[in-house]
C-alpha cells in the first residue's frame, strides 16, 4: 500500500470529494495557495468559484457557510487555526448548531469547519488552543480529530458527505507523518472508534496526537509486561461509547488521555461515562491525563510540559495497576 | 422607478402585506397581554413598510433572513398565519413544531431562512444564501433585515465586506427604529446615517423612508434589479420607528423609568405606514374604499382563524424532544 503524509491524505480527500460532488466548495484564508498544503492544487483544478480565498473574517465566513448549506450547497470552511474558531462562535454555535432543531427540521446544514487544533509548534496561545471540548458540548455538531493519514482521508470524506455540521480538527504536528493510504476509494463512518493497539490489562481512550503519545507509552509498558489497549475514538462527537465500554469490560482499567483541559474536557466525559456505565468492571479508579490548565505557552519547553507526555501516560497507567 | 409608476395591483399587494402584519401583530399584543403566549414577542408595528415594501419587490424563490422582530418578515414573504400563531403558542403544528417560538420562525418553502434571536446573527447567513445563488448561477437574491443595533455588530461589517468583495446578490436592509432595546441609537454611534457605512465597503448606501411602503418598494426594486444583474449588494437604511417598546410586557422592567418622551412617541405614532398608504390610496382614488374595508375584514378573519387553529392544536409530544436533531 502506498505511504502518504497526513497532509497529502487531506488533499486527496478534498480533491476526490470536490470531483465527486459539484456542490462541494472550499472557502477560507489562503486556500488557493494552501498554506498547510492540504488545499494546494485545488484551485488549479476547480477554479475561483469553488476554491474561494476569503477575507480574514471568521464570523462572516462561518456564517456564509451556514447560508450556503441551508440553500443546498456543501461548504468546507477552512478556519486555519482552532483558536480562530472562537471568532466564529456565534455562527457555529447559535446558527449552525441550532438551526435544524429550532426550525423544526426544516434546515439541513452539511458544513465542514476545518481547522488545526491544539499545540505542539511553539506558536503560543492564539494558535494552539485545544478547542474540541467546546464543540463536543454542542449537541448537534459532530467533532472529528483523526490521528493517522489513513483515518484523516476516510473521515474527511465522510465529514464532507455528512448532512450535519462537522468541526473537523486536524493537527499541524501530524501533518508530515506518513502512513499507509490506499489509492482506492474508502470512507470511514463518523462515530466509529478504532483500536490502534490491542491489550488486555488497561484501556486508554484517546484521539488525535495523543494516540501517538499513548502508543509510545504502550510500547514502554509492554517492555514491563503491561499490555495496554489504545482506543482511538477518531470522532469525538458522537463518540464510540460501545467500543470503549467493551474494552473496559475486558481490561477493568481505564485511562483517558486528552489534549485539552481537565475541567469539562474530553477526558472528563470519557472517564465519567466509564465510571457510570462500567463501574462493576473497574478494578481501580479511572485516571485522566490532560493538558495543564494554563494557556499554551510559546516556549517549546513549557509547551511540552502542558501537553500530556508519554511518561505521564505511563505513570497514569501504573496508577491503575 | 417612482411611486407613481407602481401598478394598482402592486399597490394592493403591498397594502395587503402591511395590513396582514398589522392585524396579526395587534392580535399577538392582545394575546401576550392576556398571558396566553410564552416567551418573548417583539412586535413589528410601525415598521411594516419595510418588510412589506421590500418583500413585494422579491420573487418567491428569493431568500430573506430576519431578526428577533421577525413576524412581519414572515408574513411579508407570504408565510402562513396559522402556523405562525401555532408557533407563538408553542404548538406542534407551528412552523418549528414549538421548538423555535417567536424569534426563530422559518419557512424554507418560501425562502424565509429564519428569524434570529442574536442581534446581527442572521446577516452572514443571508450572505451565504447570496453566495449560493451566485455559485449555482441563478439570479436569486438574498435579503437580510436587521436593526440599527446590529449595524454595530462585527457580523454586519464582515458581511458587508464579504458580499462587496464577492459582488454577491444581497440586500442589506437596516430597519433603523432608533433604539437598541431602550438605548437611543444616536448615543452609541457617532454618525447620523447608517447608510454612510456602505461607502466604507464600496457599495451603494441608500436612505429610505421606512414608514412609506411604496417608497420602500421602489428603493428595494432598484437594489434587487442591481443584485440580479450581478452588480452586487446594496445597503438600504430604512428610517422607521417602533410603535411599542422593545418587547411586549417589557415596560415592567423599566420600573416607571422612561426612555423616550411622550411627544416623540406620539410623533412616531402619527408616522403610521398603514395610515400613510391608506391615505395615499384614498387621495389618489386608486382602489375603492369598500375594497379596502372588505380586505380588512378578510384579514381580521384570517387572524382569528390562526388563533383558533393554534388554540386547538396539540402541544408537542415529549418524544419530539429528540426529533430534528442529527440528519
Amino acid at each position: 500500500m502506498p505511504r502518504k503524509t497526513y497532509i497529502a491524505a487531506i488533499n486527496e480527500a478534498l480533491m476526490e470529494e470536490m470531483r465527486r460532488d459539484k456542490n462541494v466548495f472550499l472557502m477560507g484564508e489562503d486556500v488557493r495557495l494552501g498554506v498547510f498544503a492540504g488545499t494546494r492544487g485545488l484551485h488549479a483544478e476547480f477554479g475561483d468559484r469553488r476554491v474561494i480565498d476569503s477575507p480574514i473574517s471568521e464570523l462572516g465566513v462561518a456564517g456564509a457557510g451556514v447560508g450556503a448549506a441551508a440553500t443546498g450547497l456543501r461548504p468546507i470552511i477552512d478556519l486555519m487555526f482552532g483558536s480562530f474558531l472562537y471568532l466564529a462562535l456565534d455562527q457555529i454555535a447559535n446558527q449552525a448548531g441550532a438551526m435544524r432543531y429550532m426550525f423544526g427540521g426544516q434546515a439541513t446544514l452539511p458544513i465542514v469547519y476545518m481547522t488545526q487544533n491544539g499545540g505542539g509548534i511553539g506558536a503560543g496561545p492564539h494558535h494552539s488552543q485545544p478547542v474540541h471540548p467546546f464543540f463536543m458540548n454542542m449537541p448537534l455538531i459532530k467533532v472529528v480529530t483523526p490521528s493517522t493519514p489513513y483515518d484523516v482521508k476516510g473521515l474527511l470524506k465522510a465529514a464532507i458527505r455528512d448532512d450535519n455540521p462537522v468541526v473537523f480538527l486536524n493537527q499541524l504536528t501530524l501533518g508530515g507523518r506518513r502512513g499507509e493510504v490506499p489509492d482506492e476509494e474508502y470512507v470511514i463512518p463518523l462515530g466509529q472508534g478504532d483500536i490502534k493497539r490491542e491489550g488486555s490489562d488497561v484501556t486508554i481512550c484517546t484521539a488525535g496526537l495523543m494516540v501517538h503519545h499513548s502508543l509510545k507509552a504502550a510500547e514502554t509498558l509492554a517492555k514491563e509486561g503491561i499490555e495496554v489497549e489504545v482506543v482511538d475514538l477518531r470522532t469525538l462527537s458522537p463518540w464510540d461509547e460501545t467500543l470503549v465500554l467493551e474494552s473496559v469490560a475486558k481490561t477493568g482499567r481505564f485511562v483517558a488521555v486528552d489534549e485539552s483541559y481537565p475541567t469539562c474536557g474530553a477526558a472528563s466525559e470519557w472517564a465519567a461515562t466509564v465510571a457510570e456505565k462500567a463501574f462493576s468492571h473497574l478494578k481501580a479508579p479511572v485516571q485522566r491525563v490532560t493538558n495543564k490548565p494554563v494557556p499554551m505557552p510559546a516556549s517549546p519547553l513549557l509547551e511540552k510540559a502542558v501537553i500530556p507526555s508519554s511518561d505521564e501516560i505511563v505513570a497514569a497507567v501504573k496508577k491503575t495497576l | 422607478m417612482s411611486v407613481s409608476d407602481i401598478s394598482i395591483d402592486k399597490i394592493l399587494d403591498i397594502y395587503t402585506r402591511v395590513l396582514r402584519i398589522r392585524r396579526f401583530e395587534e392580535q399577538v399584543a392582545l394575546l401576550f397581554s392576556q398571558g396566553q403566549l410564552p416567551g418573548l414577542v417583539h412586535l413589528y408595528i410601525g415598521e411594516e413598510a419595510v418588510g412589506a415594501g421590500v418583500c413585494a419587490a422579491l420573487r418567491d424563490d428569493d431568500y430573506i433572513v430576519s431578526t428577533h422582530r421577525g413576524h412581519g418578515h414572515v408574513i411579508a414573504k407570504g408565510g402562513d398565519m396559522d402556523r405562525m400563531m401555532a408557533e407563538l403558542m408553542a404548538k406542534s403544528t407551528g412552523y418549528c413544531k414549538g421548538k423555535g417560538g417567536s424569534q426563530h420562525i422559518a419557512d424554507f418553502e418560501i425562502g424565509m431562512l429564519g428569524a434570529c434571536g442574536i442581534v446581527g446573527g442572521g446577516i452572514p447567513v443571508a450572505v451565504g444564501a447570496g453566495l449560493s445563488a451566485y455559485y449555482r448561477g441563478t439570479d436569486q437574491v438574498a435579503v437580510t433585515f436587521f436593526g440599527d443595533g446590529a449595524a454595530n455588530e462585527g457580523s454586519f461589517h464582515e458581511s458587508l465586506n464579504l458580499a462587496s468583495a464577492m459582488k454577491l446578490p444581497v440586500l442589506f436592509v437596516c430597519e433603523n427604529n432608533q433604539y437598541g432595546e431602550f438605548t437611543p441609537a444616536e448615543t452609541v454611534m457617532n454618525i447620523k446615517d447608517i447608510a454612510d457605512r456602505a461607502k466604507g465597503y464600496g457599495i451603494p448606501g441608500i436612505i429610505a423612508n421606512g414608514v412609506d411602503p411604496l417608497k420602500m418598494y421602489t428603493v428595494a426594486a432598484e437594489a434587487v434589479a442591481r443584485a440580479r444583474a450581478g452588480e452586487g449588494p446594496t445597503l438600504i437604511e430604512a428610517k422607521t420607528h417602533r410603535r411599542g417598546d422593545h418587547a411586549e410586557g417589557e415596560g415592567a422592567f423599566l420600573a416607571g423609568q422612561t426612555y423616550r418622551s411622550e411627544a416623540e412617541r406620539k410623533a412616531a405614532q402619527e408616522r403610521d405606514p398603514l395610515l400613510h398608504l391608506h391615505n395615499y390610496i384614498a387621495e389618489n382614488d386608486l382602489i375603492p374604499m369598500e375594497r379596502l374595508e372588505s380586505l380588512d375584514q378578510e384579514v381580521i378573519e384570517a387572524v382569528a382563524h390562526s388563533v383558533d387553529f393554534a388554540r386547538s392544536s396539540p402541544e408537542p409530544e415529549i418524544e419530539s424532544l429528540f426529533e430534528d436533531t442529527w440528519v
